[in-house]
């Protein structure tokens, strides 16, 4: 990876973005990839059965959260293991909107909102922490979710959560095929606005501060304030992911939201290879894939122990293997490769 | 006033739990600069295997001695194999390599022994003592108190009266000048983790028994508790870490006996908060800058 040089980093918007951005970012711009992303997926929808379309939204939703974990982690180098908890924000808020308005625009919007909040809150600490004591933080955070919604059991009615009530889907779309039409609208238009941002001065600026933040200081970025910045961006994918997968399980209970996913989401990203939203979409197809994969296993091989558990060895031994062998990701050697030959 | 001293006591017991495992933070912490967010799940680890020697042998002091040493090799493997390799040039790096771990250690315990919390015995009743009608503590916590004092105790002398403990602390201290003067500063460290580990594992079976059982993600909420009271004492400080023990393990033990249960996490995530953005060096740190 090259490092944004401090006067790249200061130059007005008028210079080439050039850098670690993956090449199909940089070649397609924005309107143009959501415009192709949505074709393939009109066109998958209708060529896949129920099932596989239920999964392609599973990717869609997941895409959302990794695209922003990926800005955040990859890009400015602060660790969240709080993600799990703002879907779980951005998932009850959605349950709590949808309930009593019944309108899906608004909910969406509100949990956005709230989670962007969340994120701001959180931000704001962790622009002030480093390393490790970042990530106690959040992992605090992620903790916490269980005994919240058992505290306030007359809103979020504890372990057992809420239940979603939704329309249902307009004219005679089936519900699966609806259901990744609506992911991945939300995520098409939230990764291409993450595009967008990391394409200019913000993501030349949460690059500086990721690699120096001496340096950046120096150069005159507001160090804090693209942190906290970089987080509320993040919240809001994740709110947004959030209230995706609230959608797709028409239901939210904290048992949604553990630790391990949290977890998984960090996987995704690192696995993708941190920094890049094709990787962030690669890490976000793993999460749906390998789970799939080893509940084939699991029952080819008749034991229900291994269901579940298989995948989490998997994660953790790729996680493990990955960090080792190149920090940056699987994408990053790719990329580099491709750039030295 | 009786349930306070009640829950005082029934505080200080948890927080010798907290502090034994803040302890095994802080050890590996100043060996290695790295938090070993695996602690937890390698403490579940090894309470599993005690658990399958308790059951197969009907002792539990056997299962006791055998939770120590597993502890002891999970902290010697999980250095040598994975921990020495990881490029420290980011802190980022150790905290990912080491939630890769929890996620292996809990899937193949998940695999190995199911899903489901099993409860485990404990050696001494824990039925409160009562003077004067008052409720003080139990045979267990007495147990609690003094295992967490021994190993407090042994590690400090270990630390500052024995060759291995100066040249463990040289090794941390100053790595090249250390191996210069021929200290075998990988060893040193290896024995740091097994140490930390080892201890880690003393603090999941005292603390699994009290709560809801032995269940793969049990430390959980245990690792989060003892990183507060580690952060609340400062990383780089042993005492530090046994005070914030305690301090951790009585507002908890207030908060669920005057708030409820399902408030405690709440609290320690609002201490944790306070004094990270009040205090980051810990109350009791002694360096002046935090670095990392």
């Amino acid at each position: 990876m090259t490092r944004p040089s401090v006067r790249e980093s200061r130059d007005a918007a008028s210079d080439v973005p050039r850098g670690e951005r993956p090449r199909s970012l940089r070649r397609l711009a924005p309107p143009a990839m959501i415009l192709a992303g949505a074709l393939v997926i009109v066109g998958l929808s209708f060529l896949l059965p129920p099932f596989r379309n239920y999964q392609l939204a599973t990717v869609g939703a997941y895409f959302c959260v990794t695209g922003g974990l990926t800005v955040l982690t990859g890009l400015n180098g602060q660790l969240s293991l709080g993600h799990g908890a703002l879907m779980a924000t951005g998932a009850y808020t959605f349950a709590l909107a949808q309930n009593r308005w019944l309108s899906l625009p608004v909910s969406l919007v509100a949990a956005i909102v709230v989670t962007t909040v969340a994120g701001l809150v959180i931000g704001l600490a962790a622009a002030r922490l480093r390393g490790p004591y970042l990530a106690g933080l959040t992992l605090a955070v992620a903790v916490v979710v269980p005994s919240v919604t058992s505290t306030f059991d007359e809103i979020f009615n504890s372990d057992q959560g809420l239940s979603v009530a939704l329309d249902p889907p307009p004219g005679t779309i089936p519900v699966e095929q609806w259901q990744a039409w609506l992911c991945w609208a939300g995520a098409l238009l939230s990764t291409s606005l993450l595009a967008v941002l990391v394409r200019g001065r913000f993501g030349r600026d949460l690059r500086a501060v990721r690699d120096d933040e001496t340096a950046a200081r120096l150069a005159g970025v507001d160090v804090a304030r693209t942190q906290v910045a970089a987080f509320v961006v993040s919240a809001a994918c994740a709110g947004l992911s959030g209230a995706l997968f609230a959608v797709l399980a028409q239901s939210v209970s904290p048992g949604a939201f553990p630790l391990t996913l949290s977890l998984f989401l960090l996987m995704a990203i690192v696995i993708g290879g941190l920094g890049s939203l094709a990787g962030a979409l690669g890490g976000a197809f793993l999460l749906v894939a390998l789970p799939t994969l080893a509940q084939a296993v699991a029952e080819g091989t008749g034991s229900p122990r291994l269901e579940g558990n298989l995948a989490l060895v998997i994660f953790g031994v790729v996680l493990v293997v990955v960090m080792l062998a190149a920090p940056g990701g699987l994408a990053s050697i790719r990329f580099r490769r491709r750039r030295t030959s | 006033m009786s349930q306070f001293v009640y829950l005082s006591f029934d505080g200080l017991s948890r927080g010798a739990v907290y502090a034994a495992f803040a302890l095994a933070l802080v050890l590996i912490w100043r060996a290695a600069r790295i938090v070993n967010f695996a602690q937890g799940a390698m403490a579940v680890a090894a309470v599993y295997a005690a658990y399958s020697v308790t059951a197969a042998t009907g002792s539990y002091w056997l299962g006791f001695v055998v939770a120590i040493v597993a502890g002891l090799v999970l902290g010697v493997t999980v250095e040598r194999v994975v921990m020495r390799f990881v490029d420290h040039s980011s802190p980022l790096n150790g905290v990912v390599v080491a939630l890769g771990l929890v996620l292996v250690i809990q899937g193949v315990l998940g695999i190995v022994y199911g899903n489901e919390f099993r409860p485990v015995p404990t050696p001494f009743s824990r039925d409160a003592f009562e003077v004067g009608g008052v409720a003080l503590l139990s045979r267990y916590d007495v147990f609690v108190f003094a295992a967490v004092g021994a190993v407090v105790l042994a590690l400090t002398l270990l630390f500052t009266r024995t060759n291995v403990g100066l040249r463990m602390r040289a090794a941390a201290f100053a790595p090249d000048v250390s191996r210069l003067l021929g200290v075998p500063v990988g060893g040193m460290l290896t024995l740091g983790w097994a140490l930390a580990a080892a201890a880690g594992s003393l603090a999941g079976i005292l603390v699994i028994p009290t709560e809801l059982g032995l269940h793969p993600t049990a430390m959980d909420g245990v690792f989060v508790a003892a990183f507060t009271a580690a952060v609340v004492g400062g990383l780089d400080s042993p005492i530090g870490a046994v005070a914030g023990g305690l301090v951790v393990g009585l507002l908890l033990s207030y908060v669920s006996g005057y708030l409820g249960a399902t408030v405690a996490p709440m609290a320690v995530l609002l201490l944790l908060v306070v004094v990270l953005l009040g205090r980051p060096g810990g109350l009791f740190s002694t360096t002046t800058a935090r670095t990392a």
